[in-house]
Parts: C-alpha cells; sequence; structure tokens
C-alpha cells in the first residue's frame, strides 16, 4: 500500500470506529471516553495511555460536549485536521441519525417495556466497561509509586464521589497542585 | 431568521456548558422552552427521556430534536453545528497548545497531576452507575431492593472483560439481550 492510500485507510478506520463508539455508547462523556481507550489505545495501538488522560482532561475542562470535545482531540492527535473533521462527523452522525428517527415515533419508544429491559442491561454492562477500564488506569496510577498522585487519585475520587465536588473544581485544583509540584522541584534541584 | 435564532441559542448552549451533559441541559430549557417557546416544559421533558435512552450528548440529541420540529431537517443541521462550533474553535487551540507545549517540566508537571484525578473521576462515574443498576441510585442502597439480575450481568461481563478482554461493545449489547431474553422469560 502506498502512503497515500494509506492515509485514506487510516481516516476510513477512524471514522467508522468514532461511528460504531457513538451509536453504542449511552450515558455521559465518560463512557465514550473509556471505549475510545480501549479502542484507540488497547487495541490500535495510536495514542498512548498518558496521552489519552491528557486528552480526556483537556474535553471535561472545555465546554461543549465532551464526546465531541475528545473526538476534535483524537482526530488532531491522528490525522491533523482531516482526522479532526473525520472524527467529529463520525461522533455527531449516529446520535443525530438514531434521534431523527425515534423523534417521530418517541411515545412508542419511551414506554416500551422491551426497549426498556435492553437498556436496562446495557447499563450493566457500561457500568463493567468504565470500571474495567478505570481499575486499569488505577493500577498505573499505582505502579508509578509517586506517594502525591496516589494521595491525589484518593483525595479527587473522594471529593467527587462523596462530596459531590464540581469536576471543574477537582480538575482545577490538581492543575494549581502540578504547577506548586513544579515549583517545589526547581528549588530543591538549586539548593542541590 | 428562525434558523439564524437556532444556530445562535445553540451556539450559546456549546459555548457556555462546560462539563459536559448535566450542565448542558438547563442550558437547554432556558433557551428553548423559556427564552424562544419552541418546546413546551412537557416536550421538554420528553426530550430529556429521550436523550437519556439513546446515544450521543445530549446537547447533540437537544440540537436534532428541536431543530427538526422548528425548522425540518436543515434546522436539525443548523443547530448541531451551532452547539459544536465552539468546541471545533477552542479545543481545536488547545490541541494545538498541548501538542506544541506538552513537553515543557511545567505542563508535564500539571499534566502530571490531573492524570490521577482523571481516573478518579471516571472510576467515581463508574460506581456510580452501578450503584444506578444495583439499587436504582446511590440514595436508597437497600439490600432488600437489589437488583440481582442486574449484579450477576454486572459481574459477569466485568470478569468477561478482564480475564478474556471481550469486545467492550460486544458485552454491553450482550448484557442487553440477556436482560431481554431474561425479562421476556419472567424472570425479572
Amino acid at each position: 500500500m502506498d502512503a497515500s492510500k494509506r492515509q485514506k485507510h487510516k481516516l476510513l478506520t477512524l471514522f467508522f470506529t468514532m461511528m460504531y463508539i457513538s451509536a453504542f455508547t449511552f450515558g455521559g462523556g465518560f463512557v465514550i471516553i473509556t471505549f475510545m481507550k480501549r479502542k484507540f489505545v488497547d487495541e490500535l495501538h495510536w495514542i498512548d495511555e498518558t496521552e489519552m488522560l491528557d486528552m480526556t482532561a483537556l474535553a471535561q475542562s472545555s465546554p461543549g460536549a465532551i464526546a465531541v470535545n475528545a473526538a476534535i482531540l483524537v482526530g488532531w492527535k491522528i490525522h491533523g485536521f482531516p482526522g479532526m473533521i473525520v472524527a467529529v462527523l463520525g461522533t455527531i452522525i449516529p446520535p443525530m441519525a438514531i434521534l431523527s428517527v425515534i423523534s417521530l415515533f418517541y411515545q412508542l419508544f419511551a414506554t416500551n417495556q422491551y426497549v426498556a429491559l435492553v437498556l436496562k442491561g446495557m447499563q450493566s454492562g457500561v457500568a463493567a466497561v468504565i470500571l474495567d477500564v478505570s481499575l486499569s488506569l488505577g493500577i498505573n496510577v499505582v505502579k508509578n509509586k509517586r506517594w502525591i498522585h496516589i494521595a491525589l487519585m484518593a483525595a479527587s475520587f473522594i471529593a467527587t464521589f462523596f462530596f459531590k465536588v464540581n469536576v471543574m473544581w477537582i480538575i482545577l485544583a490538581a492543575a494549581v497542585i502540578g504547577i506548586i509540584l513544579c515549583i517545589l522541584e526547581r528549588k530543591e534541584r538549586k539548593t542541590i | 431568521m428562525t434558523l439564524f435564532q437556532l444556530f445562535l441559542s445553540f451556539l450559546q448552549i456549546g459555548l457556555f456548558s462546560i462539563g459536559g451533559g448535566y450542565a448542558a441541559i438547563p442550558l437547554i430549557q432556558y433557551q428553548t422552552v423559556e427564552l424562544h417557546g419552541w418546546l413546551t416544559a412537557s416536550e421538554f421533558m420528553d426530550l430529556a427521556t429521550i436523550a437519556e435512552m439513546t446515544p450521543g450528548p445530549i446537547a447533540v440529541n437537544g440540537a436534532t430534536f428541536v431543530g427538526l420540529k422548528i425548522a425540518g431537517i436543515p434546522g436539525a443541521l443548523v443547530a448541531t453545528f451551532g452547539c459544536i462550533l465552539p468546541s471545533l474553535f477552542i479545543v481545536s487551540i488547545l490541541s494545538l497548545i498541548y501538542r506544541k507545549y506538552r513537553d515543557l517540566p511545567a505542563l508535564q508537571s500539571v499534566l502530571g497531576s490531573l492524570r490521577p484525578a482523571v481516573v478518579a473521576l471516571i472510576a467515581a462515574a463508574g460506581i456510580n452507575m452501578l450503584l444506578q443498576v444495583v439499587f436504582g441510585g446511590r440514595t436508597n442502597i437497600v439490600f432488600s431492593k437489589t437488583n440481582w439480575i442486574g449484579l450477576i450481568l454486572f459481574v459477569s461481563a466485568f470478569f468477561a472483560l478482564r480475564k478474556f478482554k471481550l469486545n467492550p461493545i460486544l458485552v454491553m449489547v450482550l448484557c442487553g439481550a440477556l436482560n431481554l431474553l431474561l425479562g421476556v422469560a419472567g424472570v425479572v
């Protein structure tokens, strides 16, 4: 395969992967990000794990839908501007198409007990996917053995889960701690 | 004129909803119900229900729903474009900055601290979803109200993912299909 053909192939893979992920991910931005991590980091090896986490933080703290923001970042990373366009289209086409069809006869859809059963079952699967991915990510944080990062992870979890602190504040606080750490490390180096 | 108004409304929704879907809902309500009267309060409830039951970001779902109702397919396209336009600009700029400066020690240090926080946020989202499935929410964790089928599905799915590295979408679809089968058989 020559270079331009390979590029085209990569764009097509990106487009159909995003369509596929987007068509099946119910319930919020973190869900789609965990699916993207499984696909782009674990399967295709197009993005490494730390970069995927950086993208998650950027997508979460920018205005707009997390899924669209993540698609923009992944698209730029994989194939520049065309990659970004393709990734965004892949992300928004499935929900637009599905919603257009469903809004025509939504009464039927919203009250149908079989639809409710399928959705309820799928929630179990989604919870399993998210917790599987976060367990792997958490193990990697612990393996790095930087106690400050482990403490930061524990504190963020307690803040968001038990105290319902707004996600924006948590990200801001983590960034500030990062800046302080950087300044401290510099001072240490100077004194040595 | 309506098309332009739709575009502007959803542009604002896209620009001011920081932190995902739950931040977008009150903005969509303000723009579509209170400000422009495109939806009645009960139609808005319908929209929230459908958005919850279908894939995709709530803002994109909202834009499609309202756009279709007000101005047909062009309305849906214009509204959706409006709500993703701020992201296209802002996130693209962030992406360029990230790519250019990610190796600076200061940015490395900031990102290094953000990563563990992000892991915690994802984990918390997963646990909340699990509590939703098993107990119908985190506020009523009562042993007698446990959804055992949901719990068993979760444990099997988790095992399949960790042990056999099964495709996550396949796992999810299988969970849906199994729950449907059990429901039709009268177990649930």
